[in-house]
Protein backbone atom coordinates (compact mmCIF):
# COMPACT_ATOMS: atom_id res chain seq x y z
CA UNK A 1 0.00 0.00 0.00
CA UNK A 2 1.70 3.50 -1.07
CA UNK A 3 0.89 6.37 1.24
CA UNK A 4 -1.85 8.08 -0.39
CA UNK A 5 -3.74 9.68 2.25
CA UNK A 6 -2.53 10.67 5.14
CA UNK A 7 -3.11 9.15 8.51
CA UNK A 8 -4.51 12.87 9.61
CA UNK A 9 -5.88 13.67 6.41
CA UNK A 10 -4.07 16.96 5.90
CA UNK A 11 -2.03 17.58 2.50
CA UNK A 12 1.19 16.22 1.89
CA UNK A 13 2.52 20.27 2.20
CA UNK A 14 0.48 20.95 5.39
CA UNK A 15 1.47 21.39 8.93
CA UNK A 16 -0.56 20.64 11.71
CA UNK A 17 -2.88 23.53 13.03
CA UNK A 18 -0.33 26.01 14.81
CA UNK A 19 -0.07 28.39 17.58
CA UNK A 20 2.43 30.75 18.74
CA UNK A 21 2.04 32.67 21.70
CA UNK A 22 4.99 35.41 23.68
CA UNK A 23 5.24 35.86 27.48
CA UNK A 24 3.98 32.89 28.92
CA UNK A 25 6.19 32.38 31.81
CA UNK A 26 6.35 35.72 33.59
CA UNK A 27 9.68 35.19 35.91
CA UNK A 28 11.49 34.86 32.63
CA UNK A 29 13.06 37.55 30.74
CA UNK A 30 11.69 36.29 27.35
CA UNK A 31 9.07 33.46 26.98
CA UNK A 32 7.06 31.72 23.65
CA UNK A 33 4.88 28.83 23.58
CA UNK A 34 4.87 27.16 20.24
CA UNK A 35 2.08 24.74 18.84
CA UNK A 36 2.08 21.92 16.24
CA UNK A 37 -1.38 20.22 16.96
CA UNK A 38 -0.61 18.35 19.69
CA UNK A 39 3.02 19.15 20.24
CA UNK A 40 3.56 21.96 22.58
CA UNK A 41 6.38 23.43 23.53
CA UNK A 42 7.13 26.54 25.62
CA UNK A 43 10.73 28.25 25.71
CA UNK A 44 12.38 30.48 28.14
CA UNK A 45 15.15 33.43 27.84
CA UNK A 46 16.93 34.18 30.97
CA UNK A 47 19.79 36.82 30.21
CA UNK A 48 22.13 37.92 29.29
CA UNK A 49 23.49 37.56 32.63
CA UNK A 50 27.38 37.26 33.94
CA UNK A 51 28.94 34.09 33.08
CA UNK A 52 29.48 31.71 36.10
CA UNK A 53 32.22 29.66 36.44
CA UNK A 54 33.93 32.53 35.65
CA UNK A 55 36.73 30.47 33.57
CA UNK A 56 33.83 30.03 30.90
CA UNK A 57 33.57 33.99 30.22
CA UNK A 58 34.48 35.29 26.53
CA UNK A 59 35.39 38.25 26.69
CA UNK A 60 34.84 38.78 22.94
CA UNK A 61 31.14 37.62 23.18
CA UNK A 62 28.50 36.38 25.18
CA UNK A 63 27.21 32.73 25.34
CA UNK A 64 24.19 30.69 23.89
CA UNK A 65 23.14 27.90 26.01
CA UNK A 66 19.93 25.66 25.47
CA UNK A 67 18.66 23.33 27.30
CA UNK A 68 15.90 21.05 26.36
CA UNK A 69 13.64 18.42 28.36
CA UNK A 70 10.50 16.88 28.25
CA UNK A 71 8.12 16.48 31.13
CA UNK A 72 7.55 12.77 31.89
CA UNK A 73 3.99 13.01 31.26
CA UNK A 74 4.61 14.80 28.02
CA UNK A 75 4.43 11.04 25.74
CA UNK A 76 2.70 8.15 26.45
CA UNK A 77 5.18 5.52 28.33
CA UNK A 78 6.53 8.32 30.81
CA UNK A 79 9.84 9.36 30.44
CA UNK A 80 12.26 9.12 33.43
CA UNK A 81 12.42 13.07 35.02
CA UNK A 82 15.76 14.24 34.58
CA UNK A 83 18.36 15.11 31.11
CA UNK A 84 19.31 12.06 29.18
CA UNK A 85 21.32 11.62 25.80
CA UNK A 86 18.66 12.72 23.66
CA UNK A 87 17.79 15.91 25.85
CA UNK A 88 21.18 16.70 25.72
CA UNK A 89 21.81 16.41 21.83
CA UNK A 90 18.43 18.19 21.08
CA UNK A 91 19.80 21.01 23.56
CA UNK A 92 23.18 21.17 21.61
CA UNK A 93 21.68 21.34 17.95
CA UNK A 94 19.07 23.95 19.16
CA UNK A 95 21.86 26.17 20.27
CA UNK A 96 23.56 25.51 16.86
CA UNK A 97 20.24 26.56 15.19
CA UNK A 98 20.23 29.19 16.70
CA UNK A 99 23.73 30.76 17.31
CA UNK A 100 24.41 32.57 14.42
CA UNK A 101 21.24 34.86 14.10
CA UNK A 102 21.95 35.95 17.84
CA UNK A 103 24.79 39.28 18.05
CA UNK A 104 26.28 37.20 20.97
CA UNK A 105 29.44 39.71 19.81
CA UNK A 106 26.97 42.33 22.00
CA UNK A 107 27.24 40.60 25.12
CA UNK A 108 30.83 39.65 26.34
CA UNK A 109 31.41 37.67 28.93
CA UNK A 110 27.32 37.22 29.54
CA UNK A 111 25.58 33.69 28.91
CA UNK A 112 21.82 33.50 27.58
CA UNK A 113 20.33 30.91 29.16
CA UNK A 114 17.48 29.10 26.88
CA UNK A 115 15.41 26.54 28.48
CA UNK A 116 12.72 24.69 26.49
CA UNK A 117 10.37 22.48 27.68
CA UNK A 118 7.97 20.01 25.83
CA UNK A 119 4.41 20.12 27.31
CA UNK A 120 2.91 17.11 25.21
CA UNK A 121 4.51 15.60 22.46
CA UNK A 122 3.69 14.20 18.93
CA UNK A 123 6.49 14.37 17.05
CA UNK A 124 8.75 17.45 15.72
CA UNK A 125 9.38 18.55 18.99
CA UNK A 126 12.14 20.21 18.71
CA UNK A 127 11.12 21.89 16.06
CA UNK A 128 8.48 23.45 18.03
CA UNK A 129 11.05 23.93 20.52
CA UNK A 130 13.21 25.93 18.32
CA UNK A 131 10.23 28.06 16.87
CA UNK A 132 9.58 29.13 21.00
CA UNK A 133 12.97 29.47 21.68
CA UNK A 134 13.17 32.19 18.79
CA UNK A 135 10.28 33.82 19.52
CA UNK A 136 11.66 34.03 23.59
CA UNK A 137 14.94 35.17 22.31
CA UNK A 138 13.18 38.32 20.68
CA UNK A 139 10.51 38.78 23.05
CA UNK A 140 13.80 38.61 25.47
CA UNK A 141 15.20 41.97 23.45
CA UNK A 142 18.02 39.84 22.81
CA UNK A 143 19.58 41.38 19.90
CA UNK A 144 19.10 39.43 16.56
CA UNK A 145 19.49 39.51 12.77
CA UNK A 146 16.51 37.46 12.23
CA UNK A 147 14.22 34.95 13.30
CA UNK A 148 14.88 31.09 13.17
CA UNK A 149 11.78 28.62 12.15
CA UNK A 150 11.91 25.34 12.21
CA UNK A 151 9.86 22.47 10.65
CA UNK A 152 10.00 18.64 10.33
CA UNK A 153 10.42 17.50 7.01
CA UNK A 154 9.37 13.51 6.41
CA UNK A 155 9.66 11.36 3.52
CA UNK A 156 6.46 8.54 3.83
CA UNK A 157 7.23 5.60 1.40
CA UNK A 158 8.14 7.98 -1.45
CA UNK A 159 6.14 10.96 -0.18
CA UNK A 160 8.06 14.39 0.87
CA UNK A 161 5.46 15.47 3.53
CA UNK A 162 5.98 18.60 6.18
CA UNK A 163 5.31 18.30 9.64
CA UNK A 164 5.27 14.55 10.76
CA UNK A 165 2.72 13.15 13.21
CA UNK A 166 4.33 10.25 15.37
CA UNK A 167 2.40 7.51 13.51
CA UNK A 168 3.74 8.67 10.23
CA UNK A 169 7.36 8.65 11.93
CA UNK A 170 6.52 4.94 12.49
CA UNK A 171 5.73 3.82 9.41
CA UNK A 172 7.41 1.11 8.06
CA UNK A 173 5.50 0.42 4.73
CA UNK A 174 7.24 0.52 1.30
CA UNK A 175 10.28 2.98 2.03
CA UNK A 176 9.55 3.53 5.34
CA UNK A 177 10.04 6.96 7.19
CA UNK A 178 12.56 9.29 7.15
CA UNK A 179 12.29 12.15 9.59
CA UNK A 180 14.81 15.39 8.75
CA UNK A 181 13.82 17.97 11.34
CA UNK A 182 15.34 21.98 9.43
CA UNK A 183 15.10 25.33 10.83
CA UNK A 184 15.80 28.20 8.19
CA UNK A 185 17.28 31.89 9.03
CA UNK A 186 14.40 34.41 7.14
CA UNK A 187 16.59 34.97 4.67
CA UNK A 188 16.60 31.28 3.96
CA UNK A 189 20.13 29.44 5.46
CA UNK A 190 19.66 26.28 6.74
CA UNK A 191 20.76 26.44 11.03
CA UNK A 192 19.94 23.01 11.77
CA UNK A 193 19.61 20.00 9.58
CA UNK A 194 19.41 16.15 11.00
CA UNK A 195 18.09 13.15 9.22
CA UNK A 196 17.35 9.70 10.09
CA UNK A 197 15.91 7.15 7.56
CA UNK A 198 16.64 6.27 3.73
CA UNK A 199 16.34 9.10 0.92
CA UNK A 200 18.04 10.07 -2.16
CA UNK A 201 19.99 13.12 -2.42
CA UNK A 202 17.42 14.27 -4.99
CA UNK A 203 14.85 14.06 -2.97
CA UNK A 204 16.70 15.44 -0.11
CA UNK A 205 17.00 18.56 -2.10
CA UNK A 206 13.55 18.84 -2.85
CA UNK A 207 12.52 17.88 1.14
CA UNK A 208 14.36 21.30 1.64
CA UNK A 209 12.97 23.25 -0.60
CA UNK A 210 9.32 22.01 0.83
CA UNK A 211 10.87 22.96 4.11
CA UNK A 212 12.28 26.39 3.31
CA UNK A 213 8.42 26.89 2.04
CA UNK A 214 6.85 25.71 5.40
CA UNK A 215 9.43 27.75 7.41
CA UNK A 216 7.81 31.31 6.01
CA UNK A 217 4.29 30.54 6.80
CA UNK A 218 5.97 29.38 10.31
CA UNK A 219 8.19 33.14 10.14
CA UNK A 220 5.19 34.62 9.39
CA UNK A 221 3.13 33.42 12.53
CA UNK A 222 5.68 33.69 14.84
CA UNK A 223 6.33 37.50 13.64
CA UNK A 224 2.33 37.84 14.45
CA UNK A 225 2.88 36.74 17.89
CA UNK A 226 5.90 39.00 18.32
CA UNK A 227 4.28 41.90 17.08
CA UNK A 228 0.88 41.43 19.14
CA UNK A 229 3.36 41.15 22.30
CA UNK A 230 4.39 45.00 21.19
CA UNK A 231 1.10 45.88 21.32
CA UNK A 232 0.48 45.20 24.50
CA UNK B 1 18.72 35.55 44.11
CA UNK B 2 17.83 36.42 47.74
CA UNK B 3 15.87 39.54 48.62
CA UNK B 4 17.87 42.24 50.18
CA UNK B 5 17.37 42.60 54.22
CA UNK B 6 15.75 46.03 53.09
CA UNK B 7 12.61 43.73 51.94
CA UNK B 8 12.49 41.74 54.40
CA UNK B 9 12.29 44.43 56.95
CA UNK B 10 9.35 46.53 54.76
CA UNK B 11 7.59 43.12 54.75
CA UNK B 12 7.97 42.60 58.67
CA UNK B 13 6.74 46.24 58.84
CA UNK B 14 3.50 45.11 56.73
CA UNK B 15 2.69 42.08 58.60
CA UNK B 16 2.93 43.99 61.83
CA UNK B 17 0.60 46.55 60.80
CA UNK B 18 -1.73 43.28 59.46
CA UNK B 19 -0.66 44.19 55.86
CA UNK B 20 0.56 42.23 52.63
CA UNK B 21 2.48 44.10 49.21
CA UNK B 22 -0.66 42.32 47.60
CA UNK B 23 -2.81 44.20 49.78
CA UNK B 24 -4.54 40.53 51.16
CA UNK B 25 -5.27 40.12 54.26
CA UNK B 26 -2.43 37.83 56.80
CA UNK B 27 -4.70 34.43 56.22
CA UNK B 28 -5.77 34.98 52.32
CA UNK B 29 -4.83 32.64 49.55
CA UNK B 30 -4.23 34.52 46.40
CA UNK B 31 -6.31 33.99 43.14
CA UNK B 32 -6.64 30.12 42.54
CA UNK B 33 -7.11 28.97 39.16
CA UNK B 34 -7.72 24.65 38.68
CA UNK B 35 -7.63 23.67 35.02
CA UNK B 36 -7.77 19.91 34.65
CA UNK B 37 -6.78 17.28 32.10
CA UNK B 38 -4.15 19.48 30.33
CA UNK B 39 -1.99 16.90 29.21
CA UNK B 40 -3.32 14.38 26.28
CA UNK B 41 -0.31 11.80 27.06
CA UNK B 42 -1.29 11.64 30.52
CA UNK B 43 -3.53 9.63 32.44
CA UNK B 44 -4.52 12.53 34.44
CA UNK B 45 -2.76 15.97 34.54
CA UNK B 46 -3.92 19.42 36.04
CA UNK B 47 -2.83 22.76 36.40
CA UNK B 48 -3.33 25.45 39.09
CA UNK B 49 -2.05 28.76 39.78
CA UNK B 50 -1.89 30.61 42.87
CA UNK B 51 -1.39 34.26 41.70
CA UNK B 52 1.80 33.98 39.40
CA UNK B 53 3.06 30.62 40.87
CA UNK B 54 1.98 28.15 38.00
CA UNK B 55 2.26 24.78 38.64
CA UNK B 56 1.05 21.43 36.76
CA UNK B 57 1.02 17.91 37.80
CA UNK B 58 0.42 14.72 35.83
CA UNK B 59 -0.72 11.34 36.68
CA UNK B 60 1.44 8.02 34.54
CA UNK B 61 0.65 4.58 35.87
CA UNK B 62 3.09 1.27 34.90
CA UNK B 63 3.15 -1.67 36.42
CA UNK B 64 5.83 -3.22 38.80
CA UNK B 65 6.74 -5.26 41.48
CA UNK B 66 4.89 -4.96 44.59
CA UNK B 67 7.03 -3.78 47.82
CA UNK B 68 7.52 -6.89 49.76
CA UNK B 69 5.33 -5.61 53.09
CA UNK B 70 2.39 -4.91 51.08
CA UNK B 71 2.16 -7.58 48.37
CA UNK B 72 -0.97 -6.88 47.56
CA UNK B 73 -1.05 -2.87 47.28
CA UNK B 74 -0.35 -0.60 44.38
CA UNK B 75 2.41 1.96 44.46
CA UNK B 76 2.94 5.48 44.88
CA UNK B 77 6.15 7.52 43.44
CA UNK B 78 5.82 11.38 43.51
CA UNK B 79 8.75 13.45 42.25
CA UNK B 80 9.16 17.46 41.67
CA UNK B 81 11.39 18.93 39.12
CA UNK B 82 11.76 22.87 40.19
CA UNK B 83 12.74 23.62 36.47
CA UNK B 84 15.09 26.21 35.49
CA UNK B 85 12.90 27.85 33.45
CA UNK B 86 10.31 28.33 36.00
CA UNK B 87 12.85 30.61 38.22
CA UNK B 88 15.71 32.56 37.88
CA UNK B 89 17.00 30.69 41.22
CA UNK B 90 16.36 27.18 40.20
CA UNK B 91 19.46 25.62 38.61
CA UNK B 92 19.79 22.28 36.00
CA UNK B 93 20.94 19.41 38.03
CA UNK B 94 19.82 16.39 40.35
CA UNK B 95 16.48 17.29 42.05
CA UNK B 96 17.40 19.78 45.13
CA UNK B 97 16.45 19.14 48.70
CA UNK B 98 13.78 21.83 48.01
CA UNK B 99 12.38 19.79 45.20
CA UNK B 100 12.60 16.40 47.15
CA UNK B 101 10.65 17.74 50.34
CA UNK B 102 8.13 19.24 48.13
CA UNK B 103 7.28 15.99 46.62
CA UNK B 104 7.59 13.74 49.98
CA UNK B 105 5.31 16.12 51.67
CA UNK B 106 3.06 15.73 48.97
CA UNK B 107 3.40 11.89 48.69
CA UNK B 108 2.62 11.89 51.96
CA UNK B 109 -0.72 13.71 52.25
CA UNK B 110 -2.00 11.82 49.70
CA UNK B 111 -0.56 8.41 50.93
CA UNK B 112 -1.54 8.86 54.55
CA UNK B 113 -4.75 9.85 53.82
CA UNK B 114 -5.68 6.65 52.14
CA UNK B 115 -7.37 9.09 48.90
CA UNK B 116 -6.20 6.48 47.02
CA UNK B 117 -6.76 2.63 47.32
CA UNK B 118 -3.81 0.89 46.89
CA UNK B 119 -5.30 -2.32 47.19
CA UNK B 120 -7.62 -2.30 44.05
CA UNK B 121 -4.22 -1.70 42.45
CA UNK B 122 -3.28 -5.41 42.74
CA UNK B 123 -2.78 -7.61 39.38
CA UNK B 124 -1.34 -9.99 40.69
CA UNK B 125 -0.43 -10.60 44.63
CA UNK B 126 3.50 -10.50 45.45
CA UNK B 127 3.86 -9.99 41.66
CA UNK B 128 2.66 -7.13 39.78
CA UNK B 129 0.70 -4.38 41.01
CA UNK B 130 -0.04 -0.67 39.63
CA UNK B 131 2.29 1.80 39.90
CA UNK B 132 1.22 5.04 40.04
CA UNK B 133 3.97 8.10 39.40
CA UNK B 134 3.06 11.35 40.14
CA UNK B 135 5.53 14.36 38.49
CA UNK B 136 5.11 17.98 39.52
CA UNK B 137 6.46 20.47 37.58
CA UNK B 138 6.22 24.48 38.27
CA UNK B 139 6.28 26.74 34.92
CA UNK B 140 6.52 29.79 37.25
CA UNK B 141 7.45 30.11 40.44
CA UNK B 142 6.58 32.84 43.17
CA UNK B 143 6.00 30.84 45.99
CA UNK B 144 3.91 28.08 47.72
CA UNK B 145 5.20 25.23 45.85
CA UNK B 146 3.73 23.23 48.61
CA UNK B 147 0.40 24.06 48.65
CA UNK B 148 -0.45 24.49 44.81
CA UNK B 149 1.57 21.50 44.16
CA UNK B 150 -0.66 19.24 46.49
CA UNK B 151 -3.78 20.38 45.27
CA UNK B 152 -2.65 20.19 41.27
CA UNK B 153 -1.90 16.43 42.22
CA UNK B 154 -5.23 15.74 43.89
CA UNK B 155 -6.81 17.00 40.72
CA UNK B 156 -4.94 15.46 38.63
CA UNK B 157 -5.63 12.10 40.28
CA UNK B 158 -8.95 12.74 39.94
CA UNK B 159 -8.59 13.52 36.62
CA UNK B 160 -6.83 10.21 36.18
CA UNK B 161 -8.22 7.00 34.16
CA UNK B 162 -6.65 4.05 34.03
CA UNK B 163 -4.76 2.97 31.30
CA UNK B 164 -5.37 -0.38 29.08
CA UNK B 165 -3.71 -3.51 30.44
CA UNK B 166 -3.09 -6.43 27.83
CA UNK B 167 -3.93 -9.39 30.05
CA UNK B 168 -2.32 -12.26 27.33
CA UNK B 169 1.02 -10.06 27.32
CA UNK B 170 0.55 -8.51 30.97
CA UNK B 171 1.63 -5.30 29.69
CA UNK B 172 0.46 -1.90 29.73
CA UNK B 173 -0.99 -0.39 26.05
CA UNK B 174 0.51 2.91 26.62
CA UNK B 175 -1.16 5.50 24.61
CA UNK B 176 -4.52 4.08 25.32
CA UNK B 177 -6.68 4.75 28.36
CA UNK B 178 -9.96 2.95 29.65
CA UNK B 179 -13.06 4.94 31.12
CA UNK B 180 -12.00 3.65 34.56
CA UNK B 181 -11.05 6.00 37.00
CA UNK B 182 -8.16 5.20 39.75
CA UNK B 183 -9.85 3.92 42.56
CA UNK B 184 -9.89 6.51 44.99
CA UNK B 185 -11.74 7.07 48.44
CA UNK B 186 -13.59 10.30 49.41
CA UNK B 187 -10.65 11.23 51.55
CA UNK B 188 -9.57 14.01 49.46
CA UNK B 189 -6.35 15.42 51.11
CA UNK B 190 -5.17 19.16 50.83
CA UNK B 191 -2.15 20.56 51.99
CA UNK B 192 -1.66 23.79 53.81
CA UNK B 193 1.25 25.47 54.47
CA UNK B 194 1.69 28.43 57.30
CA UNK B 195 4.88 30.75 57.44
CA UNK B 196 5.81 32.40 60.46
CA UNK B 197 7.71 36.09 59.78
CA UNK B 198 8.06 37.61 62.96
CA UNK B 199 5.06 37.39 65.62
CA UNK B 200 2.68 36.56 62.46
CA UNK B 201 1.16 33.56 60.70
CA UNK B 202 0.87 34.16 56.77
CA UNK B 203 -0.90 31.46 54.32
CA UNK B 204 0.25 31.27 50.91
CA UNK B 205 3.33 33.69 50.45
CA UNK B 206 4.71 34.80 47.90
CA UNK B 207 8.64 34.32 46.65
CA UNK B 208 9.51 37.27 48.61
CA UNK B 209 7.42 36.46 51.84
CA UNK B 210 8.90 33.05 51.32
CA UNK B 211 12.19 34.21 51.52
CA UNK B 212 11.38 36.42 54.57
CA UNK B 213 9.70 33.48 56.43
CA UNK B 214 11.25 32.36 59.74
CA UNK B 215 9.37 29.01 60.29
CA UNK B 216 6.89 27.24 58.65
CA UNK B 217 4.27 24.18 58.94
CA UNK B 218 2.86 22.14 56.41
CA UNK B 219 -0.21 20.13 57.28
CA UNK B 220 -2.55 17.81 55.20
CA UNK B 221 -6.29 17.62 56.11
CA UNK B 222 -8.73 15.27 54.78
CA UNK B 223 -12.40 14.57 56.10
CA UNK B 224 -15.84 15.73 54.75
CA UNK B 225 -17.59 16.03 57.87
CA UNK B 226 -14.86 15.90 60.63
CA UNK B 227 -11.57 17.51 59.29
CA UNK B 228 -8.45 15.31 60.24
CA UNK B 229 -4.81 15.74 60.03
CA UNK B 230 -3.06 13.23 58.33
CA UNK B 231 0.84 14.81 57.79
CA UNK B 232 2.59 17.52 59.17
CA UNK B 233 6.06 18.99 58.55
CA UNK B 234 7.64 21.93 60.32
CA UNK B 235 10.29 23.43 58.28
CA UNK B 236 12.77 26.56 58.97
CA UNK B 237 14.61 27.47 61.51
CA UNK B 238 12.73 29.69 63.85
CA UNK B 239 10.55 28.02 66.76
CA UNK B 240 6.80 27.87 67.23
CA UNK B 241 5.33 28.43 70.55
CA UNK B 242 2.42 25.71 71.62
CA UNK B 243 -0.05 29.11 70.88
CA UNK B 244 1.26 29.24 67.87
CA UNK B 245 0.55 26.08 66.16
CA UNK B 246 -2.83 25.93 67.79
CA UNK B 247 -3.71 28.96 65.92
CA UNK B 248 -2.52 27.09 62.52
CA UNK B 249 -4.34 24.02 63.52
CA UNK B 250 -7.55 26.08 64.06
CA UNK B 251 -6.83 28.36 60.83
CA UNK B 252 -6.05 25.13 58.78
CA UNK B 253 -9.35 23.72 59.03
CA UNK B 254 -10.97 26.70 57.93
CA UNK B 255 -8.56 27.22 54.78
CA UNK B 256 -8.94 23.31 54.28
CA UNK B 257 -12.69 23.70 53.75
CA UNK B 258 -12.15 26.70 51.83
CA UNK B 259 -9.75 24.97 49.09
CA UNK B 260 -11.96 22.09 49.52
CA UNK B 261 -14.64 23.52 47.50
CA UNK B 262 -12.42 25.43 45.08
CA UNK B 263 -11.47 21.39 44.39
CA UNK B 264 -14.91 19.85 44.41
CA UNK B 265 -16.27 22.18 42.28
CA UNK B 266 -12.76 22.47 39.65
CA UNK B 267 -14.02 18.11 39.00
CA UNK B 268 -17.47 18.63 39.37
CA UNK B 269 -18.37 16.69 42.13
Amino acid sequence: MAYTKRFDGRKFDESRKMEAKVGVVKNADGSAMFRFGDTIAIAVVYGPKQMHPQHMQDPKRGLLRCNYDMLSFSVPERKRPGPNRRSQEIGKVTEWALSSVVDLESYPNTVVDVHIMILQANASTRCAGINAASMALASAGISMKELVSAVSIGKIDDKIVVDLIKEEEDYEDGEGATDMPMAFTKSGEITLLQLDGRIRPEELKEAVKIGKKACKEIYELQKKALRKMEEK
Amino acid sequence: MEISNLTKQRILDYLNEGKRFDSRNLEDFRKIEIEIGVSKNAEGSARVKFGNTEVIAGVKIATAEPYTDHEGEGTLMTTCELLPLSSPRFESGPPSIEAIEIARIVDRGVRESGFIDFGKLCIKEGEKVYSIMLDIYPLNEDGNMIDAAALACVVALKNAKMPKYDEKTGKIEFGKLTNKPIPLTDKTPLTITFHKIGKKIIVDPTREEEDTSEARVSMALFGKKEVMITAMQKGGEADLTEEELEKMLDLGVEKFKELSKLVYKAVGE
